[in-house]
């Protein structure tokens, strides 16, 4: 054990000396949690509407008010005919069409029913879904407004009706950053222990200081130990500045579980991330090949962890794919806890999971770490 | 125990794509007991695959070998107790200082930089001046007297230097074969490989070695007296001429650049054969002719050990 002592403080010596690594440890996650929540946000905004009104009434000056009041339309212009309005499209000036009948307000009067046609550029899938859908929620909260001014309701209704009041639990306001601020810490804590542990490893093999440490009587877990503990820690400490420092005091998070269960399974999932990144070590010779083995895992675990996308709505390859990554489990366990408040009944399944992780990347590394060749 | 270091047909192959290169081909030799031996060899002789077998740190495919009564294989915990290993390459802690370098090759032995102070004085002395210097802004020769002094500090038995002169400016080589010759005097068993043949001269034995074969094991001086032939060295003022004119002399066996001069073998060793010689020469118009009967040297012995 006084070995593991004297590794330590070697290892922390060098960490803290680094002055170029010591910024990317502390610094960029911070930054990153700043600025990646506010661009990863859902929330369609700025959709360009084109609006061409053959009729000109009052109904038509009402609706198009009440479309760009609602805060995510922007008009781009008004146009005389569908052609010209379409031109704006292929321009990229307009993402939506909104084209009006002439005796819109008169059919509507007389006839009770009018039709109004939506032409929706679909390159960009999300916006436009989005936008179309945006527009058609607006056109019918219009049309039972314009319904309420005419009649006075019946005492008795004549059909019966179901109308749907929703109410968002967890998230009431839907804030897109309450659902991505812990999934992003999550990746970031995964980042720097996987990529630190396997760079710092391999750099003693490119340096050829492992040799010299391999001819002296030191324990193979010994080393391990030394090697690991200290990115241990550096992650635990860098998940602690970002859950309170970033994620409490700046988007003001207030985590509703249990703390302790939430460190505690934080504890198990740096075991399985630390052997992953040891497990790379073993097999890369040179920091070069080490950064890249390392990249395309961490690349696939970003986005097949649900952390932009629902895993849910994956295909079935892709949903393997993304439960063979130990980072879902986390992710999912970040929201479950920091959001939801859940209890460690709700997430014993994935401590199971996340120790079986542990324990098959850890073995398998040391397995393959061999002292003797 | 009489022997420090034995090794006994000592075999070892690497695997390079779908070829297999055979590293070491059975070597067997012995180091004595507080004996300062050389390996000598070109580069890729297999010098360094022999040293990390005898390290511990890569298994042979063949043979066996013990270091200080200890087998590589079974008992190689025990032998990392009691070697010093200087690997070719400078491997300590670039970002550590002088100190920190030293006193955490201590620790891992479990001892202390005082408790062995004794033994690296004459060489840590030179650098302490430098304590608090990171390893990696050292000179080449500070480096290097680093490393030694890490390699020392749990006083090894036996002492592995692999190339520890390579890439070091002819002062600091002086002074670094002084040094072992100290190390020496105080019963430790030192073996050392290089690829100086003039460095063989100041080891006891030597062995030289060539595409993982032993040519010859014996002291030095042996070696150079076993020279089969007599050996000339010739110079004019014409060198490069000189050399092809020599080759195309009838009775020249071998003629190679060394040095300034060439050095020569003749076919048939009879008494007229330097006037015969020099009697060519002059009708190929070469001036200032020196010709003169020399002792072989280590390097002579290699290239006639080669053929």
């Amino acid at each position: 054990m006084r070995t593991v002592y004297f590794i330590l403080r070697k290892e922390f010596k060098q960490i803290f000396r680094n002055k170029a690594l010591l910024p990317l440890i502390f610094v960029a996650p911070i930054i990153q949690l700043l600025i990646l929540p506010l661009a990863a946000d859902y929330e369609v905004k700025n959709i360009n509407l084109a609006v061409v009104d053959h009729d000109k009434s009052s109904y038509t000056q009402k609706l198009i008010s009440k479309i760009t009041s609602s805060g995510y339309f922007r008009l781009s212009g008004y146009f005389n005919s569908y052609d010209e309005a379409f031109h704006q499209i292929e321009k990229d000036e307009a993402d939506l069409i909104l084209e009006l009948p002439s005796n819109f307000e008169k059919k509507l009067i007389r006839e009770n029913h009018e039709q109004v046609f939506i032409a929706v550029n679909a390159i960009n899938g999300t916006k436009a879904g989005l936008g179309g859908s945006y527009l058609v929620q607006v056109l019918a909260d219009f049309n039972s407004q314009i319904r309420l001014d005419w009649i006075q309701p019946p005492r008795f209704r004549e059909q019966a009706q179901i109308e749907i009041t929703s109410s968002n639990w967890f998230n009431p306001l839907m804030n897109f950053r309450y659902f991505m601020v812990p999934g992003i810490l999550a990746i970031l804590v995964t980042m720097i222990g996987s990529y630190m542990t396997a760079l710092n490893i391999v750099k003693e093999k490119e340096i050829g200081t492992i040799e010299q440490i391999n001819v002296t009587p030191i324990r193979k877990h010994h080393f391990i130990l030394g090697k690991l503990i200290p990115f241990w820690v550096l992650g635990m400490f860098v998940f602690s500045i970002g859950l309170f420092g970033v994620s409490f005091l700046i988007y003001g998070i207030v985590p509703q579980g249990n703390l302790f269960l939430l460190y505690g399974f934080l504890a198990i999932y740096l075991v399985a991330v630390l052997g992953f990144g040891l497990l790379i070590s073993t097999y890369c010779d040179t920091q070069q090949q080490a950064m890249s083995v390392a990249f395309f895992f961490v690349m696939i675990f970003m986005l097949m962890s649900g952390l932009f996308t629902s895993v849910d709505s994956m295909p079935m390859w892709a949903k393997v794919i993304s439960q063979l990554s130990p980072v879902t489990y986390f992710i999912e366990v970040m929201r479950m806890i920091v959001l939801k408040g859940s209890d460690f009944n709700d997430i014993k399944f994935h401590f199971v999971i996340i120790g079986g992780f542990a324990i098959l990347l850890m073995s398998w590394a040391i397995l393959n770490y061999r002292k003797t060749t | 125990m009489d022997y420090s270091v034995e090794v006994k047909n000592i075999k070892k192959t690497y695997q390079a794509g779908k070829e297999i290169v055979t590293a070491l081909h059975g070597i067997s030799f012995d180091v004595k007991q507080g004996e300062l031996f050389g390996l000598i060899g070109p580069d890729g002789a297999g010098k360094t695959s022999l040293f990390r077998i005898l390290t511990t740190v890569l298994l042979p495919d063949g043979g066996s070998a013990t270091v200080n009564g200890f087998d590589v294989v079974k008992d190689y915990k025990k032998i990392r107790n009691c070697v010093g290993y200087m690997p070719g390459k400078f491997s300590l802690y670039q970002d550590l200082t002088v100190e920190e370098n030293l006193s955490f090759f201590a620790t891992l032995f479990n001892t202390t930089i005082e408790e062995n102070y004794e033994l690296i004085k004459d060489i840590y002395v030179q650098i302490e001046p430098f304590k608090t210097r990171r390893a990696g802004k050292l000179s080449g020769g500070m480096k290097q007297k680093l490393a030694l002094s890490c390699a020392l500090i749990h006083k090894p038995a036996v002492l592995f230097l692999d190339e520890p002169t390579t890439g070091v400016d002819p002062v600091s080589r002086k002074e670094f074969w002084e040094m072992l010759k100290r190390l020496k005097q105080q019963g430790i068993t030192i073996v050392v490989s290089t690829p100086y043949m003039d460095e063989a001269t100041l080891c006891d034995r030597i062995a030289l070695i060539q595409q993982g074969k032993i040519l010859s094991i014996d002291k030095p001086e042996k070696i150079t007296k076993s020279f089969p032939h007599q050996l000339y060295a010739i110079k004019s003022a014409e060198i490069y001429q000189l050399l092809k004119d020599v080759n195309a002399f009838e009775n020249s066996l071998s003629c190679y650049a060394f040095g300034e001069y060439l050095h020569l073998i003749f076919k048939e060793e009879h008494d007229n054969r330097e006037t015969d010689l020099l009697k060519f020469l002059k009708m190929r118009d070469h001036s200032d002719i020196e010709l003169k009967p020399i002792d072989a040297s280590i390097e002579d012995c290699f290239i006639e050990l080669l053929k």
